[in-house]
């Protein structure tokens, strides 16, 4: 067996790759992207053997891993856990239609919110489609999880959740690789009506989907990823979840010293729940996100004996991610001797970096509302934009998920509330903003939107955009009047002129559009070192 | 042979190419390893660490204990400091001195500085000095992982081997800058102890 140094992120992928992953569709988002790219890297990408693509946002690239499962082959979608939220109509419905192929929907959920703006637990989405849900302890699991649940997805013909959380996505280790299936073969599914979901057809198959609960719990109950230790005192009983289970052998140096319960693989084996309630006195159950299990154990009303304790009770912060402190303070172990903290340093967040273009364009609107300051609104969306709220810029108000900028300055200027400005990105606007300009254009709503085009998704590394050069002809074919469609250089000299052309936009009473385009200053440089450069619109 | 090492530093410094230093060095010498970072919006001249671990033992945790580092190992001042509550009691701090003034109210330095001081083993090397002798300003990250390779618990050989593995896709002489400053940086330490 051969060795790679590997991202949680990138066993998954490999581990897919290994298992006879035939395509990979995904939107890039933290602590997501990096499963992608590793596939992207792939000697089987790059020869063509597997399609690796990034897509216009989560709903379609799971709808696209859903066609290539239709087709019979191995399939995958990756996002980010609020992408999920976004894929969720493809997500729960591919389970009434079914998979052919194996399909993974791999979701990285983002506890302590890193880089996001909820710590929603993907595990809640695999209960609401009734699909089985894979959440690995580390690395080695993340790389040997695939080939399992390509197996489970096929065998019962769901597709089926993979779960990772932002320490483990993005947390190197040693791994052993190795073996490789082979692609499936193109095939149609041999009863092609269950993917028309017409109510009689979907009522069938949901009632086949519910007939196989039993099966999906036996499944994890025989499940390699979930481990019962009857070992050790009974006074306490722990289910040690994904990641858990890792910061509960640290803590205790490789022995618990109770029953421990490690949990890799869902619906939960019911047999193992069952033998530990029924064996101790008390159980801690120890789990990144939601008090998902806990909830589960602790019933309604909840059950007197054993107690079950967890984020619910307060023996676990009910918020933030867990880490081996947590966890041992949780088991009672007590801090370590240590440092107290400095009061010294203060505290660093995240900044646009120096000659980014959308500071330019934050500068140009703060001084066209300065005299708007207690009518006008900026609603803006998600990307490094969204730093445009921190000073020096402190220039948008709000932002709430992919697209609301254009969707929420709508509503709000039909509410009255005047100027309504959205700022969005380029890719952001691909993703979620073209209907949202759509609604705008034919409800003819006084709205100016600002596209900051920097001809990639930014934010997570600079992948490309859906759409680079192609803004102009997409808000034209939107409806978008052309004289109010405008392009500007978002950079110091073009200060004055740009200045001036929103306050025009801002004054005309429809919808209007000025593409900011000027490339991220990050991909500048690197496209400056290849000797490669990004169109000009 | 255990160590457990935090890498703190501000986005763009170069630390996560450090963190990968020192994982290609621990894998190369068949050490378990585990090693988390940070990346996404954090990275965007904001905070950046990185929790290195590695031993002849299995590594559990991704994540390293208060109170348990070997060393804090920093390419900024403030963020050295930040993360004293990581440090054992007797582990070694090795930071550069340069601040990264990147916000309105950096503390005053000479404050931040003495609290360094006051940690023992310490090493405070003024990084850009040395990259420069260096012939490379980018190199300044890997003077500092010289500086620290008395605490690190690995063969320069190996920390070597990794800066070459790492480094692998860049001009041969990036390498040999990053390969110059590793050695300063090392040299300088044994004359500051």
């Amino acid at each position: 067996m051969a060795t790679q140094l590997l991202l949680g992120d990138e066993a998954l992928a490999q581990g897919a790759i290994d298992a006879g992953l035939s395509a990979a569709y995904a939107y890039p988002g933290t602590p997501s992207t990096e499963i992608t790219e590793h596939v992207l890297r792939s000697p089987e990408a790059r020869a063509g053997e597997v399609v690796c693509r990034w897509a216009a946002n989560e709903k379609t690239a799971l709808e696209a891993a859903l066609g290539a499962s239709y087709a019979g082959k191995r399939a995958m979608a990756s996002m980010k856990h609020v992408g999920l939220n976004v894929a969720a109509d493809p997500f729960v419905n591919a389970a009434i239609s079914g998979a052919h192929g194996g399909l993974l929907v791999n979701v990285a959920d983002d506890p302590s919110m890193h880089s996001s703006q909820n710590e929603q637990d993907s595990r809640l989405y695999a209960d609401l489609a009734l699909v089985p849900c894979f959440e690995p302890s580390d690395q080695q699991e993340a790389y040997a999880v695939p080939a399992r649940a390509f197996e489970l997805s096929e065998t019962y013909r769901v597709p089926v959740l993979v779960r990772l959380t932002t320490r483990l996505a993005h947390s190197r280790a040693t791994v052993e690789v190795g073996g490789r299936r082979s692609q499936n073969p193109l095939s149609r599914p041999g009863e092609p009506e269950r993917f028309i979901l017409l109510p009689a057809i979907a009522k069938k198959s949901y009632e086949r989907l519910i007939g196989r609960q039993p099966d999906f719990v036996r499944e994890s109950e025989a499940s390699p990823f979930n481990r019962l230790s009857q070992d050790g005192d009974r006074a306490l009983g722990i289910v040690a979840c994904g990641i858990a289970h890792n910061y509960l052998l640290e803590v205790t140096d490789g022995t618990p010293g109770h029953p421990v319960l490690k949990v890799g693989q869902y619906p939960l084996p019911a047999r193992d729940v069952e033998w530990l309630v029924g064996h101790c006195g008390r159980i801690l159950v120890l789990e990144e996100g939601y008090p998902y299990v806990e909830a589960k154990l602790r019933g309604l009303p909840p059950r007197s004996a054993p107690a079950i304790h967890g984020r619910l009770t307060g023996d676990v912060p009910r918020t933030g991610e867990l880490s081996p402190d947590v966890v041992a303070a949780a088991l009672g172990l007590g801090a370590l001797a240590r440092r107290t903290a400095s009061s010294v340093p203060a505290p660093r967040p995240p900044a646009l970096c120096p000659g980014c273009p959308h500071a330019d364009t934050c500068k140009a609107l703060a001084e066209v509302l300065a005299p708007r300051r207690d009518s006008a609104r900026v609603f803006s969306d998600i990307g490094c934009y969204t730093l445009g709220a921190l000073p020096p810029h402190g220039v948008i108000n709000t932002c709430v998920e992919m697209g609301a900028s254009i969707t929420m300055a709508h509503g709000a200027s039909e509410a009255g509330l005047r100027p309504a400005v959205a700022l969005i990105g380029d890719s952001t606007f691909t993703h979620s903003g073209m209907t949202g300009l759509l609604d705008c254009v034919n409800a003819k709503a006084d709205v100016t939107v600002i596209i900051v085009d920097n001809l990639t998704v930014a934010m997570t590394g600079g992948q490309p955009s859906a759409a680079e050069n192609r803004l102009v002809s997409i808000c034209r074919g939107l409806g978008v009047d052309e004289s109010h469609t405008r392009v500007v250089e978002p950079h110091p000299r073009n200060h004055a002129e740009n200045v001036a052309i929103l306050d025009q936009e801002i004054q005309y009473p429809g919808t209007s559009v000025i593409i900011a385009q000027r490339e991220c200053i990050q991909t500048a440089k690197r496209s400056a070192r290849r000797g490669t450069q990004r169109g000009q619109q | 042979m255990k160590r457990d090492i935090i890498l703190a530093g501000v986005g763009g410094q170069g630390l996560l190419a450090l963190a990968a230093v020192l994982g290609q060095a621990a894998r190369g010498l068949g050490l378990h390893l585990k090693q988390a970072e940070v990346h996404g919006m954090a990275q965007r001249g904001g905070v950046v660490q990185s929790h290195v671990r590695f031993s002849d033992r299995p590594v559990h945790s991704d994540l390293v204990r208060e109170g348990t580092a070997d060393l804090v190992l920093a390419l900024e001042p403030m963020e050295a400091l930040r993360y004293l509550p990581y440090l054992k009691l007797d582990g070694a701090l090795v930071s550069d001195t340069r601040p990264v003034r990147n916000i309105p109210d950096y503390p005053d330095v000479d404050r931040i500085l003495a609290e360094l001081r006051a940690i023992t083993p310490h090493r405070l090397v003024d990084a850009a000095a040395l990259a420069e002798q260096a012939g490379s300003p980018q190199a300044s990250n890997l003077v500092v992982l010289g500086a620290g390779s008395p605490f690190l618990g690995l063969p320069v050989k190996a920390l070597e081997d990794g800066i070459r593995a790492v480094f692998a896709d860049k001009a041969e002489s990036v390498i040999a800058a990053n390969l110059r400053g590793f050695r300063l940086g090392a040299e300088w330490t044994q004359v500051a102890s």
